[in-house]
C-alpha cells in the first residue's frame, strides 16, 4: 500500500474531495517505505524497516481551516478524516493570512525516484554494513555507522481541480572511524537518490585514513587562518545562508538582508562574485519535487549571482502582499565551482588548515549571520602544498557572508546533504579557540 | 522525529499539509475531552506480544502500547497562524533472542497486528545475531504487577479549550506590541504521553505524563541603524498541566534592573512586556569588552549549560561509542571515573540525576523498560562519581540495578538511554542571588538560553544567553551586547565559586533535545540556583557584513 501509482492517488483522492462540503478542501497523500540500519564499536546495534501511508485533508470555511489525516482508506475512514477536519476549520480562529486554494498549475515531470532504492532489502543494508565495518576491524579501527533509505510519493489535489504527484527517493549514509588510542578520527557521508551510487567500502576507506592520518593532532594557536574546506564543511555555512533567504524577515527588517534605513540587498552584491547559487528540481545530480508542499510549482531559480542577490523565497501569503509570484524555498542548492580537486587546492596552498566538516553549529547573531561551531574528525595543517600534520579541533565564529567574501579558490561540486556544494579556500577564517575533542 | 522537523512548525501556515506524517499521527477535535489507555484491555494485547515473543524464543520482551497527543499553537502579534493538534497511536515491541535486540512497531494494535510486529521484531534479532559481537546483558529488575501512574497536575491542559489558550497568548502578544515591540512570536507546546508497559519481567504498568511549554521571542527594530534584536522568554518548559500559566506572586523572584524570574508558575503576559522593553534597550546598550570576568549565571541560563556540559558526557552509551557516528563520545571516560578523583568540579560542586523531581520534565513512575525510577548522584563533592545506565548497560559499571533513565519518543521509536533531569545542587548557606551580586568586583549577570554549542566530546563551549548586564563593585550597572563566553568542561566547573540557596532553586528545560539515529527528541529539566563562576573568557561577538 505505501507506494501508490499516480492513478491509484488521484482515484483515492478525487473521492475524498467528493466527500467535502466545505468552501475548500486540500487533500494530500503520501506514502514510503525505508528502512535502516546502525552499528557502532563494529557491530550492528539497532535496525528496522518502516512503510507508511497518511493522508491529510485541510478543510476551510471562509478563513478559517482545519486539518485532519488518517492512514486508514476505508470509505468510512474517509468520510471520518473528512468531516473531522471540517469540524477542525469550523472550531478554529479566522486566520487573515489564510489563502484560498491554488487554481490547476503545470508542472515538470519530476526525476528524483529510483526504483533500485525502493527495492533496498534488510539483506542489502547488512551488506552495506558490513563492507564499511570490515575494513575498520582489519585495521584495528573502531567504525560507529548509519545507513537509512526511504522511497515514496507525493500527491496533492484541491477542490479548484488541481493535483500533483511526484515520487522521490534517497539513501543516506555515515559513517565515524576511530583509531583504538582515541586520538584519530575520521567521518565520511554520501547520500544519493539512486542507491546503485552508493559504495560504502569506497566512502568507509575514506573514514578509515582519515582516522589513521589524524592520530595525535598537535595544537596551533588559535587565530585567522587560510582554511579549505570539504564540501561537507562548506555546505553546513552555505545552506544556513541560503535557508536564511526569506523576503518577510528581510522586509520586515529582521534579517542579515534588511538594509540600513529600510529596504533590502535584493539585486546587490553580497559576496565574492564568483559565488553563484541556483536550485533545479530536475538537476540530473540532486533532483528534488517540482512543486512545493502547498502547490506551487518550482522551476529553476538564481539565488545568488556572480556574488548578487537575485532572489528571496516569498510564501503566497506575502506574495500577494508583495504583489508578486509565490517563490518557494529552494529543496536542494547548487553552488558552482570549477575543476580543481582538493588535492590540487591542497598544492596550491602556501598555509592553511584543511578541515573535513563542522559541528555542533548555532546561530550566535541573526543580524550578521554570525555562526559558531567546531572542526571534527580529521583537521590538517598545509604548508607549501603539503599536508604536514593533523592539528586539534577549533572552534570557529564565522559569517558565511564574510566567509564568501574571503573567497580564494572554489574547487569541482560534490553531492553532500542534498546539495551540490565545492570545496572552498577561504582566507582569514575565524578560529577563536581549541578543543582537546577528537 | 528531528528537531529541525519542529522548528519548522513555526514558520508553518500554508504549507501545513507538507508536515511529516509521524508530527500528525491521527488529528483528533481540538477540544475533545482524551480518555486515557484502557489498563484491561492494554494487558490483554500486551499478552499477545509477549507470548508470541516467548514462543518465537525471546529470552526477554517488553511491549509498549501508546497514544501519544501533541497540540500546538502557533501566533504571532495578533494572529493565531496555526494549530495541530496530533494523535498517534500504535504498539512497538522489543525482544532479545540469540543475545541481541530486535524491534518491531506497528500501528495496527490489535491481536493480529501485535502478533506479527512481535514475530517480526524476533526475525529481525535473529538475523542480527549474526553480526552481533557483544550478546546483551540485563541486570535484574523488581517484577512490579500492575501499577499505574499520573503526572500531578491541577488543570489537565488539553481540557482547557482553544479559545481561552489563544487569548492568554494573544493579549501578552498584544502587551508586548503596546510596550514598544515590533514583532512577536509566541508558540505554546502541549504534550500528553499515554503508555502501557509490559515485559516477561511481570510488570503491567499504565502510565498518563504531561508537559507544557509556552515560548516567545520578541523582536525590537531600529529601521535608521538597521540593527534587530531579540529577547526569547524566561519561561521553562515544566511536566504540569496548565496551571504553570497561572503566574502566582509567590513563584516570581524579584532581580536587579526590574528583572523578574519566574519558579513553578510563569505571568506570560507580564514577561512578555518586559521582553519589550529590555529588547528596545538592547539596541542601544554597550558592546562587550572582551576577557575575563566573574559570571553570575541565573538558572534559566544555567540549565543548558548543565545539559551540554554535564548532562550529556555523563550518558553511559555515548562514554562507550554508541553515538560516535552522530552525538559523539565523551571526555568523561570510564578510566577517569575509576580513579575516584576525577575532578568533574570544585569541591561545592554536587550534580544529581533524578526522576523523581516535582514539576521536572523527565519525572515518571517507571522508564521505558519497568524500571522505577529515583534520584542518583552523577558529582559528588566536585568528584566524578557516576553515569547514566539502563538495563543493558549497569553491568559496564558495576551496578546490578539500573537508573530507570530508559525512554521512546513513540510508540514506534525503539527505547535507549535518554538523559534524566541532571541538576545542580544548591549552596547549603542562605545566600540570595542580591548577597551573590554584591560580591562581584567585576562580573557579567547573564539571563536565559542563547546560542550554544559544545564539541563532541564535550570539552569546549561556548554560550551566549538572552540578557546581559554588566556587574561593577557589587552592583548591576548597565545592559551589555554581544557576549558569549568559552571553556572548557573540566576548567569551567572547576571555576564555580558559589551557588545561591534552595529558595532561589528554579527549574530550565530542554523540550526537544535530540539524540539517536534516526534521531529521537526527549524532554529533560535541569535544576540549579543562580551561580557564580569565576574569570571565565568571554568574548565580543559583533560582526559587521
Amino acid at each position: 500500500m505505501a507506494i501508490l501509482s499516480k492513478e491509484e492517488a488521484r482515484s483515492i483522492m478525487e473521492k475524498v474531495i467528493s466527500l467535502s462540503k466545505a468552501d475548500e478542501c486540500v487533500v494530500n497523500l503520501s506514502g514510503s517505505n525505508g528502512g535502516n540500519i546502525r552499528y557502532a564499536r563494529n557491530s550492528v546495534s539497532t535496525s528496522g524497516s518502516e512503510e507508511n501511508t497518511s493522508l491529510a485533508v485541510q478543510s476551510s470555511f471562509g478563513k478559517k481551516s482545519g486539518t485532519s489525516t488518517i492512514n486508514e482508506f476505508d470509505t468510512a475512514s474517509l468520510e471520518k478524516v473528512v468531516r473531522r477536519s471540517e469540524e477542525l476549520a469550523r472550531l478554529a480562529p479566522e486566520n487573515p493570512e489564510f489563502m484560498s486554494a491554488l487554481e490547476p498549475q503545470q508542472y515538470q515531470e519530476g526525476k528524483a525516484y529510483f526504483k533500485s532504492t525502493d527495492d533496498i532489502t534488510p539483506a542489502m543494508r547488512a551488506q552495506f554494513a558490513a563492507d564499511s565495518i570490515k575494513p575498520a576491524s582489519a585495521k584495528g579501527v573502531t567504525a560507529a555507522g548509519f545507513l537509512e533509505d526511504s522511497a515514496g510519493f507525493n500527491a496533492l489535489m484541491n477542490s479548484k481541480g488541481l493535483f500533483a504527484y511526484n515520487q522521490t527517493s534517497g539513501v543516506d549514509f555515515t559513517v565515524t572511524m576511530r583509531t583504538e588510542d582515541g586520538t584519530g578520527s575520521g567521518w565520511v557521508a554520501r547520500d544519493f537518490n539512486d542507491v546503485k551510487k552508493l559504495n560504502t567500502a569506497e566512502a568507509s576507506q575514506i573514514a578509515l585514513d582519515k582516522a589513521l592520518r589524524s592520530r595525535n593532532a598537535k595544537a596551533i594557536e588559535p587565530g585567522k587562518y587560510t582554511v579549505i574546506l570539504e564540501p561537507a564543511a562548506a555546505a553546513d555555512l552555505v545552506q544556513n545562508m541560503i535557508y536564511s533567504m526569506g523576503a518577510r524577515n528581510a522586509d520586515e527588517g529582521r534579517s542579515f538582508l534588511s538594509k540600513k534605513g529600510g529596504g533590502t540587498k535584493l539585486g546587490e552584491k553580497l559576496v565574492d562574485e564568483r559565488v553563484k547559487i541556483y536550485s533545479d528540481p530536475l538537476h540530473g545530480e540532486v533532483p528534488f519535487s517540482p512543486w512545493s508542499g502547498d502547490g506551487v510549482p518550482i522551476k529553476r531559480t538564481s539565488w545568488i549571482e556572480n556574488g548578487v542577490v537575485k532572489n528571496m523565497f516569498y510564501d503566497r501569503y506575502w506574495a500577494s502582499k508583495a504583489g508578486r509570484e509565490a517563490l518557494p524555498a529552494p529543496g536542494r542548492f547548487v553552488m558552482e565551482g570549477g575543476n580543481a580537486s582538493i588535492d590540487d587546492m591542497i598544492k596550491n596552498t602556501k598555509r592553511g588548515v584543511l578541515v573535513t566538516r563542522l559541528w555542533y553549529i548555532r546561530t550566535v547573531d541573526p543580524q550578521t549571520l554570525l555562526y559558531t561551531g567546531l572542526t571534527r574528525d580529521g583537521t590538517f595543517y598545509i604548508e607549501n602544498g603539503k599536508i604536514m600534520y593533523p592539528v586539534k579541533n577549533f572552534r570557529f565564529n564565522e559569517s558565511p557572508i564574510i566567509m564568501l567574501n574571503n573567497l580564494e579558490a572554489l574547487g569541482k561540486p560534490q553531492r553532500i546533504d542534498g546539495n551540490l556544494v565545492p570545496p572552498m579556500k577561504i582566507r582569514d577564517f575565524t578560529f577563536t579557540s581549541l578543543s582537546d575533542a577528537v | 522525529m528531528k528537531r529541525r522537523d519542529f522548528l519548522q512548525l513555526a514558520g508553518m501556515g500554508a504549507g501545513a499539509l507538507m508536515l511529516p506524517t509521524y508530527l500528525f499521527g491521527k488529528s483528533v477535535p481540538l477540544d475533545a475531552p482524551h480518555s486515557v489507555l484502557d489498563a484491561r484491555a492494554s494487558k490483554q494485547l500486551a499478552d499477545v506480544a509477549l507470548n508470541t515473543a516467548r514462543s518465537q524464543g525471546a529470552s526477554y520482551a517488553d511491549v509498549r502500547i501508546g497514544r501519544y497527543l501533541n497540540q500546538y499553537l502557533f501566533t504571532r502579534e495578533d494572529r493565531v497562524q496555526n494549530t495541530v493538534n496530533t494523535e498517534s497511536f500504535g504498539v512497538g515491541i522489543r525482544v532479545i533472542v540469540n543475545g541481541t535486540w530486535g524491534f518491531a512497531a506497528t500501528d495496527q494494535v490489535t491481536p493480529d497486528g501485535i502478533k506479527k510486529a512481535a514475530e517480526q521484531a524476533a526475525a529481525i534479532a535473529k538475523a542480527n545475531a549474526k553480526l552481533q559481537t557483544e550478546p546483551v546483558k540485563l541486570v535484574p529488575v523488581q517484577s512490579y504487577g500492575e501499577q499505574e501512574w499520573r503526572t500531578p497536575i491541577e488543570r489537565n491542559a488539553f481540557d482547557v479549550p482553544v479559545a481561552e489558550k489563544v487569548d492568554l497568548l494573544l493579549s501578552s502578544n498584544a502587551a508586548a506590541m503596546q510596550e514598544g515591540a515590533n514583532f512577536i512570536n509566541n508558540s505554546l507546546f502541549l504534550v500528553n504521553e499515554q503508555k502501557y508497559f509490559a515485559s516477561t519481567e511481570g510488570s503491567y504498568i499504565n502510565q498518563d505524563i504531561h508537559r507544557i511549554w509556552p515560548t516567545f521571542t520578541v523582536t525590537a527594530r531600529d529601521t535608521a541603524s538597521g540593527k534587530f534584536k531579540q529577547r526569547a522568554s524566561l519561561s521553562a518548559p515544566m511536566g504540569m498541566g496548565w496551571e504553570y500559566m497561572s503566574g502566582r506572586q509567590q513563584d516570581k523572584i524579584q532581580g536587579p534592573a526590574g528583572l523578574i524570574f519566574y519558579g513553578n508558575t510563569y505571568d506570560q503576559k507580564e514577561d512578555a512586556v518586559s521582553a519589550a522593553r529590555q529588547a528596545k534597550e538592547m539596541l542601544t546598550a554597550k558592546s562587550v569588552k572582551p576577557g575575563k570576568y566573574d559570571l553570575v549565571l541565573d538558572p534559566d541560563h544555567l540549565g543548558l549549560t548543565i545539559h551540554e556540559s554535564v548532562g550529556h558526557p555523563l550518558e553511559l552509551d555515548r562514554v562507550l561509542g554508541y553515538e560516535a557516528n552522530y552525538a559523539g563520545t565523551s571526555f568523561a571516560t570510564l578510566d577517569k571515573w575509576k580513579t575516584k578523583n576525577f575532578n568533574y568540579g570544585s569541591k561545592i560542586v554536587n550534580l544529581f540525576a533524578d526522576k523523581t523531581q516535582d514539576h521536572s520534565l523527565g519525572k515518571v513512575g517507571w522508564d521505558d523498560e519497568g524500571v522505577k525510577t529515583k534520584r542518583w548522584d552523577l558529582v559528588k563533592d566536585g568528584v566524578l562519581v557516576n553515569y547514566q545506565a539502563i538495563r543493558d548497560q549497569a553491568h559496564i559499571i558495576n551496578e546490578n540495578e539500573s537508573h530507570g533513565c530508559c525512554y521512546a519518543d513513540s510508540w514506534s521509536s525503539v527505547q535507549f538511554q535518554r538523559m534524566p533531569n541532571v541538576s545542580l545542587a544548591p549552596g547549603t548557606e542562605k545566600y540570595s542571588m542580591q548577597d551573590m551580586i554584591k560580591d562581584v568586583q567585576d562580573g557579567i549577570f547573564i539571563i536565559g538560553r542563547g546560542s550554544y554549542s559544545i564539541d563532541q566530546q564535550r570539552y569546549n563551549f561556548q554560550f551566549g544567553g538572552t540578557l546581559f548586564y554588566e556587574i561593577k563593585n557589587g552592583q548591576v550597572t548597565e545592559m551589555l551586547n554581544d557576549v558569549a563566553y568559552q571553556s572548557n568542561t573540566q576548567e569551567f566547573w572547576n571555576s564555580c565559586a558559589k551557588i545561591c540557596d534552595e529558595s532561589d532553586y528554579r527549574l530550565f528545560g530542554s523540550f526537544f533535545d535530540g539524540k539517536g539515529q534516526p534521531s529521537q527528541v526527549s524532554a529533560v529539566s535541569h535544576g540549579s540556583s543562580t551561580t557564580r563562576f569565576n574569570g571565565v573568557n568571554v568574548i565580543n561577538t559583533a560582526r559587521n557584513i
